[in-house]
């Protein structure tokens, strides 16, 4: 782009103001779009470190007021959202592994262009994108194998996910040689040992898309839990959030042996959800600068068509 | 025969492959298929103790009460009137988005445009939902604070059945303009450089070079993209509308999904909700079919 563009300015100095304007109105909008998307976030942050009366006269705009730690603090008190946050890494930890497992075992035999039956499979298989049982027969489903109000229902039912599938043996078909492949199975070598030894460790960066498109979801699911987990001990934190963000369930936030008064509780609410929202999003955002040229590479692959 | 042998040789000599895909399969058939074959209690007056098959077979009444609801007529009008308004402003935005970041000449400019707008797409719903509660809070929310400021009353956002759609769409482009960018991004850049070049030579001026060369260059993935929208056009992201659902904006808020998870989930009547599930399923397969054909016929871009 850059050389054609200076191309350009050499062939055509009349249209070089009209560049000028263009490229204005380009980063115009762009910094507009910045500042929509990253305020709110910042907002959040800033009002979890401030003064809640202040916040509620609106005196906050960027920056901290009356800087103070309450709120952290409180919640830390929070036996719900200790709980929460033990499950939530549970499910994602155990979740990711099953997710990452038997996605592998699908995508490689499936990508193998040798193996019989592997059209109608793939058939069955993308079919069930766009069209399932719906929500009521899955939950039958679920709770007929007595999955339900059991840890294995944020688990077994999202197991694996028809799109990751996808992403993943395309990247098996792709990025591997098929020559390899073919080399190594005339020296007799077994498709698990491809798969273990060769295979794999020439996957790690399709891997490591799958655990961050998996480890997201599984930190963020929320509507299983709803509809499977009854016992609040087996709560993810999504579901404490939804409690205190939304429902304002107002007996989480009553802990014994705080250190407030009521009505300084009450103001303290709202920055405990301030709170709340970041130490929820810490995790993923934490590791978003780290991963995030990978997750847009899982979406690149995805959009390959064949 | 023999070629049935030979197939059949074929098949065993990669067993293992077949083993590696057991899990799998069996997966598929329980959580998938067992779902879709679960879903003949939409046809039955299905009773827990009597299992599906056992439970009486009552053709189309689940359905009939469904058509015949008080509630038909505005579940259907807020799920089409919500996917409408989403295809119609939240689909052309992450377009306009990727146009707006190639035509960014300074690279680090355009990394931290893409770097922000990508990271609201990893914010959980209910995060989303709480921010905005806290934001749109007639009392302590700042929007309203600021409008107080130029002398408006506050706005129960929240709590009211006109803003919901916009605000339901609204935070959907927040979050995931970004993130949806991403692919129509990748294949701007995928376009053959010598067209830019002939284009300029011949005096196009930038505008026209987006219009000319880069948005027919796209035109495939946006059709794809299109028909996958399509595909899901009454799920409508109810897992959001259901957290920012309560009394008060229910009359704009309540859609076919919504209702499903109250009707079935809730009050446990199942095979009402299962009907009602797979009339929502069908409307989609029947819209998917018919513009991936379309698309077919008319741009040669099609799914299948």
């Amino acid at each position: 782009m850059v050389n054609q563009q200076t191309i350009v300015t050499r062939r055509r100095s009349a249209s070089v103001a009209g560049e000028r304007v263009f490229d204005f109105i380009v980063y115009a909008i762009a910094g507009l779009i910045m500042l929509i998307v990253l305020y709110p976030l910042l907002f959040v942050l800033s009002a979890s470190f401030s003064d809640p009366v202040r916040v509620m006269n609106g005196d906050l705009w960027l920056l901290p007021v009356g800087f103070t730690l309450d709120a952290y603090k409180e919640i830390f008190r929070y036996d719900a959202v200790w709980t929460g946050y033990r499950n939530t890494l549970l499910y994602t930890g155990v979740g990711t592994i099953i997710n990452v497992t038997m996605t592998t075992l699908a995508a490689y035999p499936l990508s193998r262009r040798d193996l019989p039956g592997r059209r109608i499979l793939m058939f069955l298989i993308t079919f069930t994108m766009f069209f399932n049982g719906g929500m009521i027969p899955t939950y039958l489903v679920v709770k007929n194998l007595h999955l339900v109000d059991t840890m294995w229902a944020m688990i077994v039912p999202t197991a694996i996910a028809t799109y990751n599938l996808i992403v993943m043996r395309t990247y098996f078909q792709n990025s591997i040689p098929w020559e390899l492949q073919e080399a190594s199975m005339i020296d007799g070598c077994t498709n698990t040992r491809l798969l273990l030894h060769i295979i794999l460790p020439l996957s790690k960066p399709i891997i490591a898309v799958m655990v961050l498109f998996y480890a997201v979801n599984q930190w963020n699911a929320f509507f299983n839990a709803l509809i499977y987990l009854r016992d609040d001990a087996l709560y993810p934190l999504q579901l404490v959030l939804r409690e205190i963000l939304i429902v304002s369930q107002s007996s989480y936030l009553d802990s014994s042996g705080s250190t407030f008064g009521m009505t300084e509780k009450l103001l303290l609410a709202e920055s405990i959800k301030y709170g709340l929202i970041i130490i929820a999003s810490i995790p993923v955002i934490m590791m978003y600068p780290f991963v995030q040229k990978h997750f847009v590479k899982g979406v690149m692959i995805g959009s390959i068509k064949e | 025969m023999e070629n049935w042998r030979r197939a059949w040789k074929r098949a065993l000599s990669r067993y293992d492959l077949y083993l590696m895909l057991l899990l799998p399969v069996a997966w598929y058939v329980v959580f998938q298929y067992g779902p879709m074959y679960g879903v003949q209690i939409a046809f039955r007056d299905y009773i827990p103790v009597k299992g599906i098959t056992g439970s009486d077979w009552v053709g189309f009444d689940n359905f009939d009460r469904f058509f015949s609801s008080y509630y038909f007529g505005r579940l259907l009008w807020n799920t089409v009137s919500i996917s409408l308004l989403s295809l119609l402003i939240a689909f052309p935005i992450p377009i306009l988005l990727a146009l707006l970041v190639t035509e960014i000449r300074s690279q680090r400019f355009k990394k931290l445009l893409q770097n922000i707008t990508y990271m609201p797409h990893f914010i959980s719903v209910v995060v989303i939902v709480g921010m905005l509660q806290l934001f749109l809070d007639p009392k302590s929310g700042f929007v309203n604070l600021i409008l107080n400021a130029f002398g408006f009353e506050s706005v129960p956002f929240m709590e009211s059945e006109g803003w919901f759609k916009t605000i339901l769409v609204g935070s959907n482009i927040w979050q995931n303009m970004g993130w949806a960018s991403i692919i129509y991004i990748a294949a701007l850049s995928g376009i053959n450089p010598h067209l830019y070049e002939a284009a300029m030579v011949d005096g196009a001026s930038r505008l026209r070079r987006l219009w000319h060369i880069s948005l027919p260059g796209i035109t495939p993935i946006m059709i794809i993209m299109l028909i996958l929208d399509v595909g899901a056009f009454m799920n409508v992201g109810f897992e959001k509308i259901l957290l920012m659902q309560n009394d008060l904006n229910r009359g704009a808020s309540d859609v076919i999904q919504t209702f499903i998870y109250n009707n079935g989930i809730l009050q446990g009547d199942f095979s009402y909700s299962a009907a009602v599930g797979l009339f929502n399923s069908a409307i989609n397969f029947t819209l998917l079919v018919l513009i991936n054909g379309y698309a077919r016929r008319k741009a040669e871009t099609s799914l299948w």
